[in-house]
């Protein structure tokens, strides 16, 4: 089985307002095809932790290897290119730009990557968005759908580059339980038929209990 | 890899979004480039006009033997009185001739040389027009009315007849417009003038001419060279004055002084002649210029404004772009596209109200007594003006956009995501 993300002996402080320990000594890996939740008392560290493996932060101990390469000490570029091509982002709040339309927002990410052509991308995230059911909605502005509908596009986004893994940080949070039983049956059916790894962090035992794995923190470190 | 297709479009979107603000921005832009396409244009067109008037009638040396008292007195020349101290009062000049001894040469000498464009003879001599039973005092000027046409533009100042009516009629006088006016003249008419021994010759009147200063063109008149040497008995070698106009203008006082020593004349170069005229120059550039830059500048802070506000309205924008794997350098793109965008759209419209107002004063009417030639107001359309605005437009919105922009590269995407 292959490795996709493996974090060894990560640490974490935050030096503001005061030294604090976040993460300490963090070291799991996440195999090819798992949908592997993370659970947590509020404040306990999960979001520092996807946020770290996402690439975003940078400011950390530790070793971050993604497909057995080593992300940590990238430079800026190369790891935005990572984040571009090898992992899809879902967060809580349902962050799209708000002033384009559902389609532009979810071919995005390709047209950055610029590997395809316009429309290529553009069948692509059609076919997305029907996965996802809601390619009547392609043309509207992404200000005028319903937050259920906001966070499908914003999986539909993270799956257009065909990342290595999607990570969400309670992407079912902000839902009500009809959409959130949604969500996870995206997720559940994108990783049974498209073999796609998932991390998500998330407050919802249900949902927990039906993942592959439940990775539980406390404090900034993780149980076994 | 840069995908500016992707980068412009979601500048080009931001911009369209916030139309209103952008709209003021621009504005800022086009006004501050309008005025100084059109101040610079009007301005340098006045300063053009201007040296026209000076320099392109002034020549640029002009050469003439000055009457002045001797530096050596007879009583120099005694011996026995060698060493002493002398004190002579009352010096007089020596009473030589006004002619420049050597003209001819002279002028040859001159004509030959490589950064002369044109050295012409002049003969000034004091007559009487006679006028009924009264006598005008005046000067009458003997010239090549061709070649004064072509060194200094004397056709600009001759507003009835032309340099070849005179050129062409032996006993032809074109007269000032003053002295015309005070004897009831009309061209084709006869005017009688006497010189000072007293000789009487009729010329026939060829055409008017207006120099703008009154107390020339009432007493002013002009004559072929011939003409005046033949009126007062002289040989055709007898010049009083000779006007030399250079290539390169800058060189003037240095030949003037060499002309000075070579020949024992006067030589007077044009700056020393003027020397209020550059300053004149100088003063309305660095007015266009700071008038022009203050503008921009304020131009420049209103997209500096716009830019900020913008990047914090759009942080949420900049936290995804990030998030999905555009580079900070991608987001820099971003704005500084949007602030690109504002200075070159500012600017072509700046240069285009910039055009139409240089215009608009260039049909302006502009009559004066003083420049005959001149209708409308004079503004100079140098391409470079326009080059120098764009240029300036750019820049200006480069430095506006550049430390926002930067800003936006810099942000933490973490902070705004966590802000939520
Ligand atoms: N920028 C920061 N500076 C200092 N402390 C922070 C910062 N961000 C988060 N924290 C603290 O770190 C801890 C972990 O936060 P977080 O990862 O968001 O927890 P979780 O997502 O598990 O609720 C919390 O106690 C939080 O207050
Ligand atoms: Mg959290």
């Amino acid at each position: 089985m292959k490795t996709v993300l493996e974090a060894k002996h990560i640490d974490k402080y935050f030096k503001k307002p005061v030294l604090f320990h976040v993460l300490k000594d963090i070291t799991f890996g996440i195999d090819q095809g798992e949908f592997v939740s993370v659970m947590g008392k509020s404040g306990c560290g999960k979001s520092t932790l996807l946020y770290i493996l996402s690439t975003m932060d940078t400011d950390y101990e530790g070793e971050l290897y993604l497909n057995e390469a080593l992300v940590t000490g990238q430079p800026d570029d190369k790891l935005s290119y990572i984040r571009n091509k090898h992992i899809g982002f879902v967060f809580q709040f349902h962050y799209l730009l708000s002033e384009f339309t559902v389609l532009e927002n979810v071919m995005l990410p390709a047209k950055k990557l610029g590997e395809k052509t316009f429309e290529e991308i553009e069948h692509d995230a059609m076919n997305k968005l029907k996965i996802l059911e809601i390619d009547k909605l392609a043309r509207k502005r992404a200000s005028r759908i319903s937050g259920g509908e906001k966070q499908r596009v914003a999986i539909a986004r993270a799956l257009i580059n065909s990342p290595s893994i999607i990570m969400g940080d309670e992407p079912t949070g902000n839902l009500d339980s009809y959409n959130s039983d949604n969500v996870f049956n995206i997720f559940k059916q994108l990783c049974m038929e498209e073999g796609l790894t998932l991390l998500v962090v998330t407050h919802d035992m249900d949902f927990a209990e039906r993942t592959d794995r439940i990775i539980n923190m406390s404090d900034g470190r993780i149980l076994q | 890899m840069i995908s500016w297709k992707v980068i412009l479009n979601i500048a080009k979107t931001h911009l369209l979004t916030k139309f209103k603000q952008t709209a003021t921005a621009t504005l800022g832009v086009t006004f501050g480039i309008g005025a100084y396409i059109t101040l610079v244009c009007f301005m340098t067109g006045l300063n053009k006009m201007l040296d026209d008037l000076i320099l392109d009638q002034t020549p640029h040396i002009h050469i003439y033997s000055e009457i002045e008292p001797s530096k050596q007195q007879p009583v120099d020349l005694y011996d026995e009185f060698n060493n002493t101290f002398n004190v002579v009062h009352s010096i007089k000049p020596k009473q030589i001739q006004r002619k420049i001894h050597n003209a001819l040469p002279i002028l040859n000498y001159l004509n030959e040389k490589d950064n002369v464009r044109g050295a012409i003879p002049q003969l000034n001599t004091q007559i009487f027009y006679i006028a009924g039973t009264i006598e005008l005092g005046g000067n009458l000027t003997g010239i090549n009315p061709i070649e004064e046409s072509r060194l200094f533009n004397f056709q600009n100042y001759i507003i009835e007849g032309t340099p070849q009516d005179l050129y062409r009629n032996d006993n032809g006088i074109l007269l000032g417009r003053g002295l015309a006016q005070n004897m009831s003249l009309k061209v084709g008419d006869r005017v009688q003038i006497s010189t000072i021994e007293g000789n009487i010759f009729p010329l026939k009147i060829v055409g008017f001419f207006q120099s703008g200063i009154a107390d020339i063109d009432n007493i002013q008149s002009f004559a072929n060279l011939k003409t005046v040497q033949r009126i007062m008995g002289e040989p055709e070698t007898y010049v009083t004055d000779i006007n030399v106009k250079l290539h390169d203008m800058s060189e003037a006082f240095n030949m003037s002084k060499q002309v000075e020593k070579q020949f024992g004349l006067k030589a007077v170069d044009v700056e020393t002649a003027n020397a209020q005229f550059q300053t004149g120059t100088t003063i309305r550039n660095m007015i266009t210029y700071s008038v022009s830059i203050t503008l921009l500048i304020v131009a420049g802070f209103g997209i500096y404004n716009i830019l900020n506000m913008l990047i914090y309205e759009k942080m949420n924008d900049i936290a995804i772009l990030k998030a999905t794997g555009f580079s900070g350098r991608d987001v820099q793109r971003i704005f500084m596209s949007q602030a690109l965008i504002i200075g070159v759209v500012g600017g072509i419209l700046g240069l285009l109200i910039g055009l139409s107002l240089a215009n608009l004063i260039n049909n302006l009417p502009f009559e004066t007594e003083a420049l005959p030639t001149v209708k409308t107001f004079p503004v100079n359309f140098n391409p470079w003006f326009f080059i120098i605005g764009i240029t300036f437009a750019l820049i200006s919105t480069f430095v506006a956009g550049y430390l926002p922009s930067r800003r936006a590269k810099r942000m933490d995407p973490v902070k705004i995501i966590r802000g939520q």
